[in-house]
């Protein structure tokens, strides 16, 4: 899908006509937030990887974050999580408030942070351990030690996912032996046991087959109901069918840029932005 | 792993016959020691040969005494190196990259003790262990000085494994929140725990040839060692002994160097099989 835009847009082309501030916020302000990303920009080594960018995350849907590989989209969910504290030259602009604190704020206690805020990886990773213990080691973290409610909250966790009954019975067994879709499931049972505010998926979908893929998809749906989802996809037709509101990033002088957000409505069928009409056009052509 | 398809032309033929021969000739290098040790030394072997004292600086009797030395300069050693080593390794792989200059001494440091050669590290055992620390000729200097020998193979093989673990398990447990502390002990270490079996196998194998190492460190009396502060004559340091300095002592040499051999394969495999039992447990 990238490759094809791609074709479609050449980079250069448009750097010529991105005019500055022409990022279209929805008109639905009077919706909650749950994560409020003001001017935020991410340099690493000098060179910027997104211009100062304003997001609302609405609480309670689906949000998702588009645009081709490489212009910001897994980095901003790594600012969000704090996971580039990790990374050596970083430098962090601009403010993310979740619950009415700037989570940039050195003294946030990240273990509280990436309670509230789960992390799904492209590439479902359970650890190489059974997978009772993939649930244990994060829960015991956080100060549940009580073997009942390990169970209990294991058992829930497994059951919101769909996997409960597929698992049930091997629960001693290594995490490893499931099959891609169930470990990306088992991955996203293992944040829900913690209760989470907020999922922050980075392409869940993208080394599953079309089938996990399915089950993935509805899964968010059932989510939104409880939490607020970020979701950043490099696949147009899974935001089309799953998102409420979209997040469209682009490059502008090698950089990533917030071009446009608005309800999934109006950014698949009346974007503002001639970049965004074209590069989501890749998907009706 | 695959294997590719391969006597398709002459230079997949050749190559396949160079390597073949490069294989055989490591295993007949073995087979022809192993079959020269077993072929000179079975007649030794027997049950009072392993369990007897040692008479006639060794021409004669068995060589229990230097049987439990070996055995307690290993452990010794290995129970000093094995946390040091991981602590190290831990240290090493989770806590500074190679830029930095502290990681970058410990690193160089390693090079050189990898490097230096038995002898010297004799001597400094000597100078050390037995002298400045007053250990005497003990086996407790001479498993201090084994242990200074097999740190570096030790806390190469464990940082190796624990840098090939892929980050994305770190960024994992970053992400649920767990601590450092719980994911290098309940998730890294588990996983790297056949490297630092391995990393033990060789730690062995290191410490039970040492020779040169222990003449100036834990002695050679011949004598069953009652603590660890006695002196000890290890089974490598018989074999020399028996070989260099007792005229007619050659087929004792050959019956202890089976001796050695033989322990050293059955504790390959018994590491090996207790490696499989803890990877295992891991899991569940």
């Amino acid at each position: 899908m990238t490759d094809r835009s791609q074709s479609v847009l050449s980079k250069s082309a448009f750097l010529k006509i991105v005019p500055d501030n022409y990022i279209t916020t929805p008109q639905t302000n009077s919706l909650p937030t749950f994560i409020d990303i003001q001017n935020l920009e991410l340099s690493i080594s000098d060179q910027i990887i997104f211009e100062p960018l304003t997001l609302p995350i609405y609480k309670n849907h689906v949000n998702a974050l588009i645009g081709p590989s490489g212009c910001g989209k897994s980095s901003l969910l790594n600012v969000i999580t704090r996971l580039t504290d990790y990374t050596d030259n970083i430098k962090i602009e601009g403010q993310i408030h979740i619950d009415k604190k700037n989570i940039l704020n050195s003294d946030i206690d990240l273990i509280k942070l990436r309670r509230k805020v789960g992390m799904i990886f492209q590439k479902p990773v359970p650890f190489p351990l059974s997978i009772r213990k993939n649930f244990e080691l994060p829960l015991k973290e956080h100060g549940i030690t009580d073997k009942h409610e390990l169970e209990e909250k294991m058992e829930n966790a497994l059951h919101d996912v769909g996997l409960w009954q597929e698992v049930s019975s091997r629960l001693n067994e290594s995490a490893t032996q499931l099959s891609g879709g169930q470990q990306q499931r088992l991955c996203i049972a293992r944040i829900l046991a913690l209760e989470p505010k907020a999922l922050l998926m980075d392409e869940p979908c993208s080394a599953l087959d079309p089938m996990a893929t399915r089950i993935i998809e509805a899964l968010i749906q059932q989510l939104k109901e409880k939490y607020t989802i970020l979701l950043v996809t490099h696949n147009l037709s899974q935001a089309k069918r799953t998102a409420d509101y979209v997040a469209f990033m682009w490059y502008n002088n090698n950089h990533g840029k917030l071009i446009e957000h608005n309800h999934s409505d109006i950014i698949f069928n009346t974007p503002a932005n001639p970049i965004t009409a074209a590069y989501v056009k890749g998907l009706t052509d | 792993m695959i294997l590719l398809p391969s006597n398709h032309n002459l230079a997949d033929r050749i190559l396949r016959f160079i390597c073949w021969i490069c294989g055989s000739l490591v295993l007949s290098f073995f087979a022809f020691l192993f079959f020269d040790i077993l072929i000179q030394g079975y007649e030794k072997l027997s049950i009072a040969y392993i369990f007897s004292n040692s008479l006639n600086a060794g021409r004669a009797g068995g060589i229990a005494p230097m049987l439990v030395s070996t055995f307690l300069l290993l452990l010794l050693s290995l129970v000093i190196a094995l946390p040091i080593s991981i602590g190290s390794a831990i240290y090493l792989a989770e806590y500074t990259n190679e830029k930095q200059w502290f990681s970058r001494f410990i690193r160089l440091s390693l090079s050189m003790l990898a490097s230096v050669p038995s002898i010297v590290m004799g001597m400094f055992g000597y100078a050390f262990f037995v002298i400045a620390l007053n250990l005497g000729f003990s086996i407790l200097s001479g498993a201090l000085t084994l242990a200074a020998m097999i740190l570096p193979l030790l806390i190469r093989n464990i940082e190796d494994t624990l840098r090939n673990i892929p980050d994305i398990h770190r960024l994992n447990a970053s992400a649920l929140g767990l601590s450092k502390f719980r994911t290098i002990f309940q998730i890294l270490l588990p996983m790297a725990n056949q490297g630092i079996f391995l990393a033990l196998i060789l730690g062995i194998g290191r410490a039970m040839a040492e020779t040169a190492a222990l003449l100036y460190t834990s002695g050679y009396v011949t004598r069953m060692p009652d603590t660890i502060f006695d002196s000890g004559r290890s089974l490598s340091v018989h074999i020399f002994d028996l070989s260099m300095n007792v005229p007619g002592g050659e087929q004792s040499a050959y019956g202890s160097a089976l001796v050695l051999v033989l322990f050293l394969l059955s504790i390959n495999i018994l590491t090996h099989w207790i490696g499989q039992k803890i990877q295992l447990r891991s899991i569940t």
